[in-house]
């Protein structure tokens, strides 16, 4: 059986990609992307520990999480069309009407 | 008077067909035919010549004492209680019209004269511009001279009194694209409102001081319920208080107030002077309202008002010398004269005068009886007169006419049977009228010595009348034609609508004077008889006018001073104007100044323009400056000027003071928030940095839980 830390490394490595694709990448489709990293990451994770500890209460919660990111993305993507029908742009640096 | 019949209980009819049809005229005058004009303008007022004629007779019918009918139609002004010399009273004034013999007279006269000469202006002004608006002033006219008349009280007299001179206004002014005559109407205008300030005071002072304006109570109920001038004044004089004994002060100033309107209406001295520029009017205008009716106003009221005069023996003077001073003035103006109407318009001042000489005598009757047979020698003159102009298509200067007896005979021979009725020549009307004035005059004279003057006054103007009368006649009629020879072929007599209302004339300027015959073998006069009533005044115990006692000898005497007077006159004038045509131009010639002097009327006009007119003016030009530079300069612009100045001061105060407060009210949140703000970028990506970085903190924080959460789970 393979040691706890491969799993959770794998889990931070997706975590700081994900991470770093959100706050740095412009084009919103990619930083939803960038936020599917993140879940996933945190899919591992919650694997990882529920075979760790023969709990199968983490796996469900990673069903969860899968049905979840789902949601978020049609809703995301959704909320981009109409974005986009209205200011004709996906970039995020362009996305400024909260601002001051 | 218990049933008083149509006639009379319609009496409110007879001013209110005149004004129908000149509402008629006013409102739809332009789109009617002058047949239409016509129907509606001269029917008016025959139906009113018919109602007032009706009305006479009912009224004739009573016995003398009875001859009084008074209707009240509504209160005019309504009642309020007012303090007067009698106490507090329930003042009012009606809207009533009062019949007595002396409305009776003047009722009469006005219609009937106002009737012919209606008819007469269909064929005057029958080529005139204005046709339904001349008829409509014309009835408007005979609205207010009826009201006039009519009136139960010296307010509505006095409605009466303004309307007719809005009228001569309007008439006078009625080619008012001529300068002249716009300015003569204007001059009428303010000369008129000049003595209506004084008859305003003399209405003022009358009210005040018997609490009403209705001349009597007679014939409406108890004095006390319905009082009456005469009730009072008769109340006031049986007290016996000094304030209103005969001759006080206060009925001198009343009687001299009310005179002072008349003067300006009956063109007296010293307002006389717009009756001749008046004759810029249309000559039927000048016969009805400057000849015949409306400058006889002022000599009714008076007659009106006798009551108060007859107490006023002050007032009684300066009207009769101001009447005489009037009657020989206008007849020496008269004598120099060129325009035919323009000698007329003296002749009637000098008339006026002598009218006024009667009243001021205190033989009121003899006034109004003057008023009535010159009413029709008057208005026949004028008519004459204007038919002479039409027939030589607009010439007024007797210098260019002469020769026209035969050429225009009917228009000659009525306009002849005028000149003797006004020279005085018997039988005709003006004969009686005059020598009764004279009469009166000198049988004052035999009980006051003073009046011996006014007598011989009288008698000079009659013989000035009888010269400048014939001397016009003479000029116009008779003698060689001065007419231009291309005139000469449009000579025309004028239509019989113009030359019948001359002889209808010429037939009462002969027999209306007979109403005073009896006087010729010393009875009493019957039109003296039935005016009495109306004349009679208040019973007092001092101070009656009492004439001599009659003795017929000397009233042949008398009768023959005054006709000896008239064919001295008729004389004279043969002599210079008939026989010897070329004399008056020599004695002209022969005393240029004097005659330079009759030709511009005394330099009355110019001497007023010097005086009043153009110290008028200047006033006018001080008060424009006043009101330019000091009210509008100082005043309006220093107001506008200050307010500048201020709102300039509070606009600073409000941009910078209170505007600034506010705006620092907003400022200074915002610079305080400042650096907060720097953190609102409103990219996502930025606030999920800042998350990622507070994660960061939150995980260095709590890290050495996180390694012994790490430890346990190894």
């Amino acid at each position: 059986m393979m040691p706890i830390g491969h799993y959770l490394f794998l889990s931070l490595a997706l975590l700081l990609i994900g991470a770093i694709g959100v706050v740095t990448r412009r084009n919103v489709i990619i930083v939803l992307m960038s936020i599917e990293l993140i879940l996933n990451a945190v899919n591992i994770n919650l694997v990882a520990f529920s075979r760790y500890y023969g709990d199968v209460a983490g796996q469900i919660f990673a069903l969860f999480i899968i049905a979840d990111a789902a949601a978020e993305a049609s809703v995301g993507l959704g909320i981009m069309i109409a974005f986009f029908r209205n200011r004709e742009t996906v970039l995020a640096d362009e996305m400024d009407l909260l601002k001051w | 008077m218990n049933s008083p019949g149509y006639f009379l209980a319609h009496l409110w009819l007879i001013p209110l067909f005149p004004l129908l049809g000149a509402a008629v005229m006013f409102f739809v005058g332009r789109h009617l035919s002058k047949e239409a004009v016509n129907l509606f303008c001269v029917g008016s007022v025959s139906l009113s010549f018919v109602h007032a004629l009706g009305a006479v007779l009912v009224l004739f019918a009573h016995s003398p004492d009875a001859r009084v009918y008074q209707q009240i139609l509504f209160p005019w002004v309504t009642p309020g209680a007012m303090p007067s010399s009698v106490g507090m009273v329930n003042f009012v004034g009606d809207w009533g019209y009062l019949l007595d013999p002396l409305s009776c007279v003047m009722v009469l006269v006005v219609t009937f004269v106002g009737f012919l000469i209606h008819v007469y202006s269909i064929g005057y002004m029958a080529h005139e511009g204005g046709y339904y608006r001349f008829f409509g002033y014309l009835n408007l006219f005979l609205f207010s001279m009826l009201t006039l008349v009519l009136a139960n009280n010296l307010l509505l007299l006095f409605v009466g009194w303004e309307g007719v001179g809005l009228c001569s206004y309007l008439l006078i002014g009625f080619y008012f694209l001529k300068k002249s005559a716009a300015d003569a109407g204007k001059k009428a205008f303010i000369v008129n409102r000049i003595g209506d300030t004084g008859f305003i005071l003399g209405l003022m002072l009358v009210a005040a001081t018997f609490g009403t304006v209705r001349f009597t109570s007679q014939g409406l109920g108890d004095s006390a319920s319905f009082p009456g001038i005469l009730q009072t004044l008769a109340g006031l004089t049986a007290q016996h208080q000094a304030q209103f004994a005969y001759g006080a002060p206060i009925f001198t100033a009343m009687a001299l107030l009310l005179f002072v309107g008349a003067t300006g209406k009956s063109a007296q001295i010293p307002l006389y002077v717009w009756l001749p520029d008046a004759m810029e009017g249309p000559t039927p205008v000048s016969a009805l309202i400057h000849a015949a009716t409306m400058v006889t106003a002022g000599v009714y009221m008076v007659a009106r008002m006798n009551a108060i005069y007859q107490l006023a023996p002050i007032a009684m003077d300066v009207v009769a010398i101001i009447g005489a001073l009037t009657a020989i003035f206008a007849a020496t103006m008269a004598v120099a004269q060129t325009d035919i109407k323009k000698v007329l318009a003296y002749s009637t001042i000098s008339q006026l005068g002598y009218m006024f000489l009667a009243l001021g005598v205190g033989a009121f009757a003899s006034g109004i009886f003057h008023l009535m047979t010159h009413a029709f020698f008057k208005a026949l003159l004028f008519l004459g007169a204007g038919s002479v102009i039409h027939s030589l298509s607009g010439e007024q200067d007797i210098r260019k006419m002469g020769g026209l007896w035969n050429t225009i005979p009917a228009t000659s021979r009525p306009f002849r049977i005028a000149t003797l009725a006004i020279a005085g020549i018997p039988p005709l009307s003006g004969f009686f009228s005059k020598d009764e004035i004279l009469g009166h005059a000198f049988n004052r004279h035999l009980m006051m010595d003073r009046y011996l003057g006014l007598w011989a006054v009288g008698l000079v103007t009659a013989a000035l009348t009888s010269f400048y009368m014939f001397r016009l006649l003479y000029e116009t009629f008779f003698g060689m034609s001065r007419i231009p020879v291309e005139m000469e072929g449009h000579i025309h007599e004028s239509p019989k609508s113009m030359t019948t209302p001359l002889w209808i004339l010429a037939f009462f300027s002969i027999v209306s004077g007979w109403l005073a015959l009896p006087a010729l073998w010393g009875e009493e006069s019957p039109f003296e008889r039935f005016l009495e009533p109306s004349l009679r005044g208040v019973e007092t115990d001092t101070g009656r006018i009492v004439f001599a006692q009659h003795d017929l000898l000397k009233e042949y005497l008398l009768m023959g001073a005054s006709v000896s007077a008239a064919l001295a006159g008729l004389w004279l004038a043969r002599k210079l104007y008939l026989e010897n045509p070329k004399l008056h131009g020599q004695i002209a010639a022969a005393w240029p100044r004097l005659h330079r002097v009759l030709v511009h009327k005394y330099f009355v006009d110019e001497i007023y323009d010097a005086l009043f007119v153009n110290r008028t003016k200047d006033l006018s030009t001080a008060f424009g400056w006043f009101d330019g530079q000091i009210i509008d300069g100082l005043g309006v612009d220093g107001a506008g000027w200050l307010t500048r100045v201020f709102s300039r001061i509070s606009m600073w105060w409000d941009k910078w003071i209170v505007d600034g407060l506010v705006n620092f009210v907003g400022w200074f949140p915002n610079f305080l928030s400042m650096p907060v703000r720097m953190f609102q970028t409103g990219i996502f990506s930025t606030y999920a940095f800042f998350i990622l970085i507070g994660l960061a903190i939150l995980l260095g924080y709590y890290g050495h839980h996180v390694q012994s959460l790490a430890r346990s789970l190894r």
